[in-house]
């Protein structure tokens, strides 16, 4: 046989030859050969099941021509394929009448009607009418089967395709066929709600209109939506998304299949926040905080507000300011931001994270891996974060990869992951001894040196707990560096574009295009004019500053340091030293409301630009509705300060700020325009060129448990007190309250039955919380989750400590 | 969730083991639940998903897939009079009606002492002997109206040897641990079993 014919198999599709890969759906290849067979239950990212029929077609491998479902049986040389004759036609007709004798026709009140499968496959291939005369099949209209998703079983057509999704895709077999025949039904099982962090997906998947989602319900019909392709933002993943508007309000999101990125795949938070930006409490106007009492902050115009914003910032002068946030803009924004505070205020005390990411040393320096990387990788060592929990759909795509390809994944870390049950190996050590367990492993004779010493290893690295520095994950770093110097590394950072941020230098000592400021490229050089000489502070120093006085102006741009920096006690005393705090912001955090003068921004959906993914994937952001009140784009409050100061950005438009990203930014050079605005970014563009020769700082070693105290560990959940899901009716009931969970060996050993509340007590403070016992968390440590409603642990961390360890007190 | 008693629960460790992978002790377990309770619980299925390592839910979809596990309480004896072809030729409907009138409940109900429920139930592989009924799924045939009301008595009277709703045999298969020959998962068996070889010892 020769080699073109193990690679290629020709199949004849209604008349016509086709090429075809061995192994692939009789569908799948007439897909690409631009021949559709319509279809129910086949969906190309999961694996046949053959439930609808609705794909038999006429195949003929040379016993004379039988009807085949399409999407069950493999190509195979020679094939002859008709999925137009008369068999075929009779069978399409048959299946549809079965598929109708039981679905309502209530289509003129279904929110599918107009987009709907079922419906456009009738009039294409349906017999016109019924002959089915009975009565119909009836169940209570629709049930709520979670918060977010409402199923209606009379509408259902029984294609397999959520309960096939929850249980392959999402590893959530939560809703599952019950009964049998004529009664069988997608159900739950009875008051254990379908409460995945991908139920929404189900929706867009459903081709009847069984299943709906909470926050689209009856909003808008399908034809009344305007639609434009852009990328989710919710975290730094940048799953691409269809966002849908209708009369000047968002809607709905549908994910858009990317291979590179989400496979069509959304999570509920990134699918169902848009309600956020259609809230009623958006900030549209100005604000400043009242002469007269200064508890409350008054309506203001734009022109007074920048006028003494720029008055702020000139007193302060370039020493005594600082900018903490933007990781909420676009790269356009953001480089804005950068020329802004560099070339006109003349600082470089700018930081983009909170003190709860990675040293941008490690997120630009390190050799990076691409999302598919990892899952083409023999190994996929995770030190770090929940991912679950921070980037979910990098969780379902390592998931998807150990549970369908031969990636293993190998975790590390002190706490129980939502990795944990796909992964071949979840090693659990101290908080803050990663680098420790990690480094005993590959000197051991265990198998699993030896797969990670010899295969390719993709490392996922970001900070396990927001109750540790840094540190541990530098020690991490430097250690793979050293031991596996093959591995390649992805950040886990969460913040929405955190990564375009970094890439435009909002992190101190970098410049746009993943330069040191020390060494600015001839074009920056010569754009810019002015570049600080020293290397600012990061957010963390800025507040300590801060808080010893040594900062006269604090502008937070998007930042809500009180919620999100680590250490709330040093958050709350920067903010109250500091003169004059001026917020540029989409809603009143908490942050916000102790701000002095307050600019309020357009949010996602109401401004155009591109956003960086963790992999450094460049993708399009657009405008799909137009901003509320008197909002501004981030840009436009750059250049409008620069110039009440005497400077000019010389930015007027974010085509002239790519035009000029691309001149300045080394790492960008090529990525023109015409390629940001052309379809390449449908995919993405991927830009990978780093000029840093990696310099890692040497970490703090971690001190020991003094066998008194419990380590507290500190990770974030899906489900927050974030802005956007506060803001969002649908999501906010969703958080969890707060509670500390501790081993149940410790709590017996301290005499404290499970469920009372305990006095805690850390160096920051002491605060009653209740406890509960829980053997998933190690011994010796305690559990409570970061930024929770009603409590977070922010106010027990002393974010200038490695680790954190807490006391508890019977009351 | 404790369902199980702390012999039930034993026993369902030992049937757990007989399998390469706990799910699929699945169907066993729920016997072994329903003949617990005389029907599966809630609890009971939740505490078998945790048993098996699966969710209730797919615990739930595989139960309510067999109409012989009951999801609601049901009478000590389940009496399925046979309503298809033969039977009702051979008058399986009077029979169901003389029934209904005698315990006083439709099929498909329970008595209030909790001791018949009453069902129509599809062929019972004995159409000779039409019409026939089960009593807890054991066969009764060619079953006159005057025989239902003698066998109603038998089994109040409990001289009889038709065991309670959900006890499937008098005697357990019991395999002690040293007996096991240890699950090995499809995916590790590398080559045919011993048995299969000619000689028998390869």
């Amino acid at each position: 046989m020769s080699e073109q014919d193990v690679n290629e198999i020709s199949v004849t599709v209604n008349g016509t030859q086709i090429e075809a890969q061995p192994g692939e759906m009789l569908i799948a290849a007439a897909d690409r050969a631009g021949v559709h067979i319509p279809r129910f239950c086949y969906h190309e990212r999961m694996s046949p099941v053959g439930m609808c029929r609705m794909c038999l077609v006429d195949v003929d491998t040379g016993r004379g021509p039988m009807l085949q479902p399409s999407c069950m049986v493999p190509v195979s040389e020679g094939m002859i394929v008709d999925t137009e004759s008369d068999d075929t036609k009779r069978a399409q007709e048959g299946i549809l009448e079965f598929l109708l004798v039981n679905h309502p026709l209530d289509c003129p009140v279904c929110d599918k009607g107009g987009e709907c499968p079922l419906q456009d496959q009738t009039l294409a291939y349906g017999p016109g009418e019924s002959r089915f005369i009975e009565e119909k099949r009836h169940y209570e209209k629709p049930i709520p089967i979670s918060d977010l998703v409402h199923l209606d079983r009379e509408r259902c057509i029984l294609c397999d395709r959520c309960t096939r999704f929850a249980d392959e895709i999402a590893g959530d077999p939560l809703i599952q066929f019950t009964e049998r025949g004529n009664s069988t039904q997608v159900l739950t099982f009875p008051d254990e709600p379908f409460s995945s962090y991908f139920s929404g997906n189900t929706v867009q998947i459903c081709p009847v209109g069984a299943l709906t989602a909470a926050p689209y319900r009856f909003k808008a019909r399908p034809w009344d939506l305007e639609e434009n392709e852009s990328t989710c933002t919710t975290c730094s993943m940048g799953c691409r998304i269809a966002v849908q508007s209708s009369r000047n309000e968002l809607v709905r999101y549908l994910g858009v299949d990317v291979e590179s990125v989400n496979h069509g795949w959304l999570c509920d938070k990134g699918r169902f926040n848009f309600e956020a930006v259609n809230s009623d409490e958006r900030l549209t106007s100005p604000l400043v905080r009242d002469p007269d009492n200064q508890r409350q902050l008054l309506g203001t115009d734009w022109g007074s507000a920048l006028a003494s914003s720029a008055e702020a910032i000139r007193r302060a002068g370039p020493q005594r300011i600082g900018i903490i946030g933007g990781s909420r803009l676009t790269n356009e924004d953001a480089y804005a931001w950068s020329k802004f505070a560099r070339s006109v205020v003349g600082t470089d005390n700018i930081d983009a994270q909170l003190g709860d990411g990675l040293p941008a040393e490690l997120v630009l320096g390190l050799p990076p891996a691409t999302i598919a990387d990892a899952c083409e990788a023999d190994t996929v060592l995770i030190v770090g974060p929940d991912l679950k929990e921070e980037l979910a759909i990098l969780h379902l795509r390592l998931r998807g990869a150990a549970t369908k390809g031969r990636t293993q994944i190998v975790e590390i870390g002190a706490t129980a992951t939502g990795s944990e049950p796909y992964a071949q190996r979840s090693i659990r050590c101290e908080s803050g001894e990663a680098a420790k367990a990690l480094s005993e492993l590959l000197n051991s004779d265990d198998p699993l040196a030896k797969q990670l010493r010899d295969g390719s290893v993709v490392v996922v690295l970001g900070r396990s707990s927001v109750a540790e520095s840094a540190d541990p994950a530098v020690a991490t770093a430097s250690l793979i560096q050293s031991e596996l110097p093959h591995a390649t590394f992805l950040a886990a950072l969460r913040r929405g574009n955190v990564r375009g941020a970094l890439d435009m230098g909002l992190t101190p000592g970098f410049l746009p295009g993943r330069t040191r400021i020390s060494n600015p490229s001839a074009m920056l050089a010569q754009k810019w004019q002015q570049i600080p000489e020293e290397q600012g502070l990061d957010t963390s120093e800025m507040l300590q500053a801060a808080a010893a006085g040594q900062i006269e102006t604090l502008i937070l741009l998007g930042a809500d340091p009180l919620s999100d920096f680590p250490d709330r006690n040093l958050a709350a005393e920067a903010i109250q030293k500091v003169k004059t705090v001026i917020a540029i912001d989409n809603f009143v955090t908490s942050s916000v409301a102790q701000a002095d003068i307050v600019l309020p921004a357009t949010a996602y959906g109401e401004q155009s630009g591109t956003t960086t993914n963790i992999e450094g994937r460049i993708s399009r952001v657009t405008q799909k509705i137009t901003p509320p009140g008197s909002t501004r784009d981030d840009w436009m409050i750059a250049t409008e300060l620069a110039w009440r100061l005497g400077g000019d950005l010389e930015l007027t438009s974010k085509e002239d700020i790519w035009r000029e990203i691309e001149q300045v930014a080394p790492s960008h050079a090529g990525v023109t325009l015409e390629r940001v605005l052309s379809n390449e970014t449908l995919e993405g563009i991927l830009v990978q060129e780093t000029s840093i020769d990696l310099n890692l700082p040497v970490p703090r070693d971690t001190p020991i448990a003094d066998g008194y105290g419990l380590r507290l560990i500190s990770g974030r959940k899906l489900w927050d007190a974030a802005t956007t899901t506060t803001h969002s009716p649908s999501l906010r009931h969703l958080a969890e309250s707060p509670s500390l969970k501790v081993h149940s060996n410790d709590l017996e050993r301290l005499g404290i039955p499970t469920g009372t509340e305990v006095r805690v007590i850390s160096t920051r403070t002491t605060e009653n919380l209740t406890v509960v016992a829980d053997d998933n968390v190690q011994r010796g440590t305690a559990v409570l989750p970061f930024n929770q409603p009603g409590g977070s642990a922010n106010r027990f961390i002393d974010a200038t400590a490695v680790i954190n360890d807490i006391r508890i007190e019977t009351l | 969730m404790t369902f199980f008693t702390d012999d039930n629960l034993a026993l369902a460790e030992e049937i757990i083991g007989r399998y390469p992978k706990p799910r699929s002790a699945m169907i066993p377990l729920l016997h072994l639940a329903q003949e617990q309770e005389g029907w599966v619980t809630d609890e009971a299925m939740t505490q078998i998903g945790e048993l098996v390592g699966t969710t209730s839910a797919e615990v739930l979809g595989t139960c309510s897939f067999y109409e012989m596990f009951k999801r609601h309480p049901v009478g000590k004896y389940v009496i399925n009079i046979c309503t298809t072809m033969s039977c009702a030729l051979m008058g399986a409907g009077e029979l169901m009606e003389h029934a209904e009138s005698r315990l006083g409940v439709r099929a498909g109900s329970t008595t209030s002492d909790g001791l018949f429920t009453l069902e129509g139930a599809e062929c019972q592989a004995a159409c000779t002997e039409a019409p026939c009924l089960q009593v807890n799924y054991r066969h009764q045939y060619r079953v006159t109206t005057d025989q239902f009301d003698e066998l109603l008595d038998e089994l109040a009277s409990s001289d009889h040897a038709v065991p309670d709703h959900g006890v499937l045999s008098q005697i357990r298969q019991h395999i002690p641990k040293d007996r096991s020959v240890g699950a090995v998962p499809p995916e590790e068996v590398k080559a045919a079993p011993v048995w299969l070889s000619e000689d028998g010892d390869s």
